[in-house]
């Protein structure tokens, strides 16, 4: 487990037991609600969480030195507040929002300590926190820093834009090359995740007047923020494609067959609607059809009903022909979804 | 298939697995992994525990399968269903097969059956007899086919070991039975990754979804561009090598590509991973991690060809090395517009025709699908 200073907490407070810090500092939870002296805390508490919401993060620099013994308290507790407001609003919106801002917020931190210009112990720490957190065992070479690429691919994947997968990257001798930036912002979602993971798992406290006014607040901005979306009932050239084929009495490959049936699945069809289009196919069996379907509609087999493969990996097995109406969807299901 | 075509090929498989116990052995960890097998004219049954080369070969005698199969995963319970399996790790494994080089030879070893009427016919429009469109491509590789295979095999290598790491003694290569070949890696870093992970690995070796940046162009300042150098390792050095040739060239075709400009240079990069430097792997293959692949040593149904470690890739001559049945000569009906050789002995074409041939020729032919026994 990492064990950690004044600097550390205030760069990365999530790495601290909320009860257990206010605690170990001489505080209850109850003073923040009764006393005015920490008002101001509550307040920042909430400016922390509102920004968050709008997709900004959460501004303060923590190299002030001249400030920083007053300071540590202050932004550290808000932090911790912050959690207890938002788990009192229990809006799973603002939780994502605002663990996404706090990681990239610490994000600056992670990336000033790794390159550990004249500070070794940061860069120590950094290195730590990469192994702890994220189980990366991330080491320095020249201006970069490595990583192994099964490691690096575990957090990868959760990246759409093309310059992160792996053939865009330096790869030598079963290692992957990044800046300090890029090595930090490979792991944005892990920590965002983790810090979802630790507000959510945190006991929900007891509420005091003065934070309720705050919880409403929270609760309509988080309400705010679920967007309704409407679905054409066109299909994907993709699925075209595939229908096209089978119609055709062309062979359409299994992984086409999967993405046809999950896809039609996905879109509220029976199998009895979805089992005629393969009679086509040059193998077709009614049986094995019938049999496939249900498999992927979960109803046979282990009950685990198939998802639609994602974009990337239709144009892996060549079935994607995008089209400007794509608009970089990221799935199949997502085709003509819009929000209102 | 027929009854008769049936027995025969039964017979002639358990003959076989008698005769080759010694080839026949379960993978290590054997009790954490699935087993599977199929019958002639039957599905697949899978979710099967096999724990030693003794309960194998029992299950070999009494099922007589026509294609046997174990996983490359590890699981805690593997003869529960998928869901209650228990996942530990699978190994990596890469499928290349003729079919996927689209070798322009292809077509002149390629016949097609109907699947409505059982017509065998040469040309490329549907049935003649019966004007189906329902049509099986059946394929006799030849000697192109497997030059072709074995160029793919040594750029999977030289990427698994050069960019990958993985030592060259843990990548097992083995002729897949019929057109094609698998290649094992057993224990690596790459072990716990799930599907997508491998997806990503899949698209790397394949040389897919590249952008122009990785290799050098300045989208907005193409003159600053700096491209691959020939001496560089991983894809930059082979982009280097398979774009310029030669270092005299280089200065030249960089000029071009840059007066070319950007969705120039992508579309380039595109088509030399589809149709040069890129290796043309079976995705589908590599990325299942619940897979029951072919076990080795056992027969494969396409060809009655068996599936075999090859020690030295160059060479090995698969149509002559796996071709492990026996040569008793046996009387068919051989409908084979092709040529083909097995064991360095030509056969066909036929026309229909009664005809004796040794058995590994005829269990060739009927597992085609271009015989029937006389």
């Amino acid at each position: 487990m990492i064990s950690f200073g004044h600097d550390e907490i205030v760069k990365y407070p999530f790495l601290a037991e909320a009860g257990q810090y206010l605690k170990d500092q001489g505080f209850t939870l109850e003073q923040f609600a009764t006393d005015p002296d920490l008002q101001i805390i509550v307040d920042r508490a909430y400016e922390r969480i509102e920004s968050a919401s709008q997709g900004n993060i959460y501004n303060y620099k923590v190299d002030d030195s001249s400030n920083k013994d007053a300071s540590l308290p202050l932004e550290v507790f808000s932090f911790l507040i912050a959690i207890i407001l938002l788990k009192l609003a229990g809006m799973n919106t603002l939780i994502s929002r605002f663990s996404l801002a706090e990681a990239r917020r610490a994000e600056r931190f992670l990336e000033k300590d790794l390159v550990g210009k004249s500070n070794k112990t940061n860069e120590e720490f950094a290195t730590k926190i990469f192994l702890d957190l994220f189980s990366i065992k991330i080491k320095k070479n020249g201006d970069y820093f490595t990583i192994p690429i099964a490691d690096y691919l575990k957090h990868a994947v959760h990246f759409h834009e093309l310059e992160w997968k792996l053939i865009n990257r330096h790869v030598e001798n079963g290692m992957v090359f990044l800046t300090p930036h890029e090595s930090v912002r490979l792991t944005r979602k892990q920590l965002g995740n983790y810090i979802g993971t630790r507000i959510k798992s945190a006991q929900t406290p007891k509420s005091f007047q003065v934070f309720e006014e705050k919880v409403a607040k929270l609760v309509k901005m988080g309400k705010k923020l679920t967007v309704p979306t409407t679905i054409s009932t066109e299909f994907p050239p993709c699925i075209k494609h595939a229908i096209e084929v089978l119609n055709n009495g062309e062979n359409l490959s299994h992984s086409g067959r999967f993405m046809l049936g999950t896809f039609l699945l996905g879109r509220g069809q029976t199998i009895e609607q979805i089992a005629p289009l393969f009679k086509n196919a040059p193998d077709y069996k009614e049986r094995t059809t019938l049999y496939q379907l249900k498999q992927l509609a979960g109803e046979t087999g282990g009950n685990t009903k198939y998802a639609c493969p994602s974009c990337d990996k239709i144009k892996s097995n060549d079935l994607c022909f995008a089209i400007p109406e794509c608009d970089n969807i990221i799935n199949p299901m997502q085709f003509g979804k819009k929000r209102l | 298939m027929f009854e008769k075509d049936l027995k025969f090929l039964e017979d002639a498989f358990k003959q076989y697995y008698f005769d080759h116990f010694n080839l026949i052995n379960v993978p290590d960890r054997a009790s954490e992994r699935e087993f599977g097998y199929m019958k002639f004219n039957t599905g697949m049954i899978r979710h099967i525990s096999i724990k030693t080369d003794k309960d194998l070969h029992l299950m070999l005698m009494s099922n007589i399968p026509s294609d046997v199969f174990c996983s490359n995963a590890y699981y805690t319970f593997p003869s529960m269903p998928m869901s209650e399996k228990d996942w530990k790790e699978a190994d990596i494994i890469f499928d290349i097969d003729a079919k996927d080089l689209k070798l322009p030879c292809r077509k002149d070893h390629t016949c097609n059956k109907c699947t409505s009427c059982g017509e065998i016919f040469l040309s490329q429009d549907g049935c003649p007899k019966c004007k189906s469109n329902k049509i099986a491509h059946i394929s006799l590789p030849c000697d192109n086919c497997m030059a072709g295979l074995k160029k793919e095999l040594s750029k999977l290598d030289k990427v698994l070991t050069d960019d990958l790491n993985i030592p060259a003694n843990d990548i097992v290569t083995s002729f897949s039975g019929n057109e094609g070949f698998h290649l094992y890696v057993k224990h690596s870093q790459y072990n716990d990754l799930g599907s997508k992970e491998r997806g990503e690995l899949i698209d790397y070796i394949k040389f897919q979804k590249v952008i122009p940046e990785t290799f050098g162009f300045k989208k907005n300042n193409p003159s600053k561009s700096s491209f691959p150098e020939f001496d560089e390792s991983s894809w930059k050095g082979r982009v280097a090598k398979e774009l310029f040739g030669s270092k005299s060239k280089k200065s030249k075709l960089v000029s071009k590509i840059i007066s070319d400009g950007y969705v120039a240079y992508r579309e380039k990069l595109n088509e030399i991973g589809k149709n040069s430097i890129g290796i043309k792997i079976d995705p589908n293959v590599t990325v299942d991690i619940h897979r029951i692949f072919r076990l080795e040593g056992s027969l494969n149904s396409k060809s009655g060809l068996c599936k075999l470690v090859c020690k030295d890739i160059e060479k090995f001559r698969p149509y002559s090395e796996a071709c492990l049945i026996d040569d008793k000569p046996t009387e068919i009906i051989a409908n084979c517009p092709l040529k083909f050789q097995l064991k360095n002995k030509k056969f066909g074409p036929y026309n229909s025709e009664k005809t004796t041939v040794p058995k590994y020729a005829a269990v060739y032919m009927m597992c085609k699908g271009i015989a029937n026994s006389a």
